[in-house]
């Protein structure tokens, strides 16, 4: 038997400039997974698109030949005409894209884009694609799917948008489904119920998928094949359970070196010692007010943290873990005195072991100033963060500047400094932001951050827009200039594997509510709460013995009512903090 | 329903508005120191013409001049009774023109549907031009297409108004025997509408149309292939190509809508400065058009015509804004379900 998609000897360039993609060839069989694997720039993204000819229009495929064997025999994609090429798009192979949010148009009817697929190849009536849309949306596990036909985008959350796109995507009951990086965009337990309705899908109607990632973990859950490219070559390929175990590649055992992950087997830590903290948050709640519709109904009330307690020894690292809108960052802006907290709540920060404590959030001018030196923010994105318009000397001596520190060649001495602190040279000091990689971008807003020489550095998940390997150099700088310069983290994520490696203490927020903390390694050998369960157990891990366990994310991902009594909230209050353990915090009724 | 809640809604708010701009126009208009007749009583006086006075004299109080500013205001918007009772622009008495010696409703009336006629042939004809071009130029962008587009453009941009007209009607008449200046043929003025007369307009409106269009058309091009190019980049646009859609289908269905709204915010603004962009190019035409009438009015101090066509235009313009309001809400559910709950 012929297998269903071959890619033989596939090259692609922009313009005239070189290559971005090489040689690529592989093959994908009639309902098996085959993941390409590769990092941003590895030519992974346009390698897929390059198969159904949706190419940037300055891309040209410049040699190679995609052939497919599917329902209407076998097609050379690559010399298909347009009309041709049409029919097979969205029919005999579709495609979901990574960002839900924007690849759905937000002026038309999710019915009304899901059902288009039918009217286009199946020319059908528009309500006999009406019932087959709704048996798809119930199928992709839309609670109400006459609503959802009838919803726009915009009123979906990003899961259930996907889930759109799914049901897009299957509704023709392709050959192949191409996936491009279906999940980066989503929270981890979303990202685990996504990947386990593409696995279901495909068990059920026997269609391959290509599956685009840089996540191996989500390889390890998901492919039978696997394709590893790096800078437009294929490195290594083959089955996926073996590659796993034993990388032959040095490329291919660099990205899972890289890879970070939740240890296999955890043994419970020592509970941290609470002498010395620099920063420390009583009962701080956050409400937002949402003005209401009309006047005559209530204004709707937002809780965006609930009596959040923490404490922050000096020269330890405390991670905030939750998804989005669990409030870690409003947390974390609370911390830095950015936003008052709701009455009652209190922030003490501690400068030095011998001072008194100061409350961040009822300080005159003089102590904020001296307190903004101390506490200082390393934000998400390296793209936006830094102003394209100044040099990277104008954005480091900026907040000298402001607080009017050393002269005009002290300040240059400290950024030369500094940049060489965080594994930059200082012959870069006059470029501008453009000029630098994601992960410079990054060291570099870390290298402005200390600038001030702070001693509490909030990083606001540093990591999460930058490739594995960068990941893993940029978590290494932080260990390094923490144990260095005696700094104290407050360090925000939605990745448990990459807290697992930095912090000394873990808090799991959800819905503006610590559900748990302890410390990672007791988290992870002993976690209580379904919750922090579910977290841990939708984490895509790169070991093919360690598949997602999709009960225990559907258990605790869900509403809280359906947590064991222990957990749940009665009327709205939620149970309390309690310490089972020495330093192991749970949210629950004892 | 909601829609038609939120076109009654919007109603009220351009009354409420029309309200204010009344009150703006009347005293701005009566800002200069002195009025028409005031003016034309010290230079009769001046040259001793004592018999004009007493007519002069008559007008002020017949129009309640004399009064204080602020019962001149009532008066002439209807809300008081001036010397002849309730009289003013709510009841539909538009004021008298001192300088044409004329009601102002004289005046105006043919002109003020022919102004309504010749703006709305070049908001259709820049609407008409402007959308298949533009979207053309985007989805053929940096070819030879997009670069003929946008050199025609720029030239209609560059080109003065008035020369255009010239040249048009010069052209026009030698080799396509169109006829020169005004909006109909003389012998139809004043007459009913005739089928006769309707050609005659229709014939008479394709170089002002043409004229007062083709900056507009340009601009609006390149801004729509502007706006175009920005949503050919997003993601859905991908989406749709991914599912088998034909370009033409995709293009028109998904990004020219999200293209579109700000055009449709447009219509509000296109019509007032349609008016008053179009004075010149009245004046050169020959257009019984309102631009120029208001020019003289504001010359003369002629303060009830003057108020009149600036209230005139203010309604067009609110009810263009209010219609691109309400079509806004129609084309784009993000606004209409704005605050509803998810």
């Amino acid at each position: 038997m012929s297998p269903l998609l071959t890619v033989e000897d596939l090259s692609i360039g922009f313009g005239r400039g070189d290559a971005v993609v090489s040689g690529v060839g592989f093959e994908v069989n009639e309902g098996q997974t085959l993941a390409l694997v590769g990092e941003s720039g590895s030519g992974k993204t346009v390698t897929c698109r390059a198969i159904l000819r949706i190419l940037p229009r300055t891309a040209q495929i410049r040699s190679g030949k995609v052939m497919l064997h599917g329902r209407s025999g076998g097609l050379s994609l690559t010399d298909l005409g347009e009309r041709k090429m049409r029919a097979v798009r969205g029919d005999a192979v579709s495609m979901i894209f990574q960002e839900p949010m924007r690849s759905l148009s937000p002026l038309h009817r999710i019915g009304n884009q899901v059902s288009e697929v039918l009217w286009l190849h199946k020319r059908m009536s528009e309500s006999a694609a009406k019932k087959i849309v709704l048996e798809n949306f119930e199928r992709v596990g839309f609670p109400d799917p006459e609503r959802a036909y009838k919803s726009y985008p915009f009123e979906l959350s990003g899961g259930m948008r996907q889930r759109a796109m799914i049901a897009m995507a299957m509704v023709s009951r392709p050959d192949l489904l191409i996936a491009d990086e279906p999940t980066t965009a989503l929270d981890v337990t979303t990202q685990a119920q996504v990947l386990g309705l593409i696995n279901e899908l495909k068990q059920e109607t026997g269609m391959a998928v290509i599956l685009v990632t840089h996540d191996l973990g989500v390889v390890a859950n998901m492919a039978e094949q696997v394709v590893v490219m790096h800078k437009g070559r294929i490195m290594e390929s083959g089955a996926a359970a073996p590659m796993l175990q034993a990388p032959a590649h040095p490329y291919t055992q660099q990205l899972f070196d890289a890879a970070p992950s939740i240890p296999a087997n955890p043994e419970p830590a020592a509970p941290p010692g609470e002498d010395d903290l620099i920063l420390q948050m009583k009962g701080v709640s956050k409400t937002y007010t949402m003005r209401a519709q009309s006047a005559w109904k209530p204004e709707v009330l937002i809780h965006a943290c609930r009596g959040v307690d923490f404490s922050l020894p000096r020269g330890k690292t405390l991670a905030i873990v939750g998804e989005s809108g669990s409030g870690k960052t409003t947390a974390a802006r609370i911390a830095l005195g950015a936003e008052l907290p709701d009455r009652g709540g209190e922030v003490l920060f501690r400068a030095n072991p011998q001072g008194a404590p100061i409350a961040v959030h009822s300080m005159n001018r003089a102590a904020r100033t001296a307190f903004q030196k101390q506490a200082q923010m390393v934000f998400q994105d390296p793209y936006s963060s830094l102003s394209p318009r100044m040099r990277i000397l104008d954005a480091l001596t900026e907040p000298l500047e402001i607080h009017g520190i050393g002269s005009k060649s002290e300040q240059r001495d400290r950024a030369a400094a500094k940049l060489r602190q965080v594994g930059l040279n200082d012959d870069m000091l006059m470029r501008f932001p453009h000029a630098f990689s994601g992960g410079q971008r990054q060291r570099l807003s870390i290298a402005r951050a200390l600038m001030l020489e702070p001693s509490l550095l909030v990083c606001d998940e540093p990591t999460s827009a930058l490739d594995v390997s960068v990941q893993e150099q940029i978590l290494t700088l932080l260990e390094d200039i923490r144990d260095r310069l005696g700094l104290s983290y407050l360090f925000i994520s939605h990745d448990l594997a990459v807290v697992a490696r930095i912090a000394d203490e873990v808090a799991v927020m959800r819905q503006g509510l610590v559900v748990e903390q302890a410390p990672p390694d007791t988290l992870f050998y002993d976690p209580v709460h379904p919750y922090t369960k579910a977290l841990i157990a939708a984490q895509p891990t790169p070991d093919v013995d360690r598949p997602i366990n999709l009960k225990l994310v559907a258990q605790g991902a869900g509403s809280a009512d359906t947590w064991p009594d222990q957990f749940r909230f009665t009327d709205d209050e939620a149970p309390s903090l309690t310490q089972v353990q020495p330093g192991h915090k749970v949210r629950c009724h004892v | 329903m909601q829609i038609l809640r939120y076109a009654i809604y919007r109603f009220g708010t351009m009354l409420l508005t029309l309200l204010v701009v009344s009150v703006m126009i009347f005293v701005i208009i009566n800002l200069p120191p002195g009025d028409y007749l005031s003016n034309q009583i010290a230079e009769l006086q001046a040259t001793g013409q004592t018999s004009g006075v007493a007519k002069a004299e008559f007008l002020r109080t017949e129009f309640a001049l004399d009064k204080p500013l602020w019962q001149q205001y009532l008066i002439w918007m209807g809300f008081m009774p001036g010397p002849h009772g309730f009289s003013g622009m709510i009841q539909g008495n538009f004021g008298w023109s001192f300088e044409f010696d004329l009601p102002v409703a004289e005046i105006v009336g043919d002109t003020l549907w022919l102004t309504v006629l010749v703006n709305l042939a070049a908001v259709l004809f820049v609407y008409l031009v402007a959308l298949p071009l533009g979207v053309l130029a985007a989805a053929r962008a940096k070819t030879w297409i997009d670069y003929t587009a946008a050199l025609v453009g720029y030239l209609g941009l560059a080109t003065p108004n008035f020369l255009l007209a010239l040249i048009l009607f010069y052209y026009g008449h030698k080799y396509l025997n169109l006829p020169i200046g005004g909006l109909m043929d003389p012998q139809f003025e004043g007459e009913p509408m005739t089928f006769e007369k309707m050609k005659s307009i229709l014939v008479h409106l394709i170089v002002p149309t043409f004229v007062i269009g083709t900056s507009g058309t340009a601009a609006m091009m390149q801004r729509l292939r502007a706006n175009l190019l920005d949503e050919l980049g997003k993601p859905y646009v991908e989406t749709a190509v991914a599912k088998g859609m034909a370009e033409s289908k995709m293009l028109v269905k998904y990004p020219l809508r999200m293209a579109f709204n700000p055009f449709v915010a447009d219509i509000g603004n296109l019509l007032p400065s349609m008016v008053s962009g179009s004075v010149l190019v009245s004046v050169v035409l020959g257009l019984q058009t309102i631009g120029p009438t208001l020019l003289t009015a504001l010359k003369s101090q002629d303060q009830f015509l003057a108020g009149f066509v600036l209230m005139f235009v203010a309604l067009l313009t609110l009810i263009g804004t209010m219609i691109s309001d309400v079509l806004l809400v129609i084309l784009d559910p993000r606004i209409r379900y704005e605050g509803r709950e998810a």
